[in-house]
């Protein structure tokens, strides 16, 4: 299934712009979808890390995605 | 009770204190974070923040509620600015009242820290000789 990802600071930088497609199996999970951009853009793994959310919230590595989520790569914030 | 903003336009102390000022509460504590003018001895000439707007609005709710929860806050305020900001410009003012002192100080301290461990706002730091987004690497 292709899955929309959106990203922010670094990590729109890394990946060469704001939003893309991606192409996951079924019940694909959040740790597949991090090893499967570390893969495709080894940059990820110099960040302090980087997390994943789903339509607006975390997600922990075991979450499941689903088609039609939007998934955002969340590098370390530094608001404040 | 809880006001959260998130803007491109220049923040405002005066607003977020008169929000939070309440006749119920005993001390009023705020946070002003201002951008500075070096980070480790660098010369830093401005700051770009982004947001993942619709995310960061639900975390800085999140912070507020546990405030609520934890500390009793009557009233919140937490506004924070993207886009480009010069040296001594506000990029975040966190206002809380409580019952009583020693909360409001708590409060406001929680406030600052998680925000900057949860919300999705990045900044970049521009210095005379090329940027950085803070925090990015190890």
């Amino acid at each position: 299934m292709k899955v929309k990802i959106l990203a922010f600071g670094i990590a729109k930088d890394i990946v060469g712009g704001k939003a893309g497609e991606m192409e996951f199996s079924e019940h694909a999970t959040i740790s597949q979808v991090k090893t499967a951009l570390s893969e495709k853009y080894p940059d990820f793994d110099k960040l302090a890390k980087f997390s994943i959310a789903v339509n607006e919230s975390y997600q922990d590595d075991a979450y499941v995605i689903s088609e039609g989520d939007e998934l955002v790569i969340i590098p370390p914030v530094s608001g404040g | 009770m809880i006001d959260i903003t998130i803007s491109s336009k220049p923040l405002s102390v005066s607003q977020c204190y008169d929000y939070v000022h309440d006749q119920r509460a005993g001390g009023n504590a705020l946070f002003v974070g201002t951008v500075r003018d070096q980070t480790q001895g660098k010369a830093v000439v401005r700051l770009d923040f982004e947001a993942y707007k619709p995310m960061a609005i639900k975390e800085m709710q999140k912070i507020a509620d546990t405030m609520v929860e934890r500390w009793s806050a009557l009233k919140i305020s937490i506004h924070h600015r993207t886009g480009t900001l010069e040296l001594g410009d506000i990029a975040v003012i966190i206002a809380v009242c409580t019952p009583h002192r020693k909360a409001s100080f708590d409060a406001c301290q929680y406030a600052i820290d998680t925000l900057k461990e949860t919300v999705p706002i990045w900044k970049k730091e521009y210095f005379e000789d090329g940027a950085v987004w803070v925090a990015a690497h190890p």
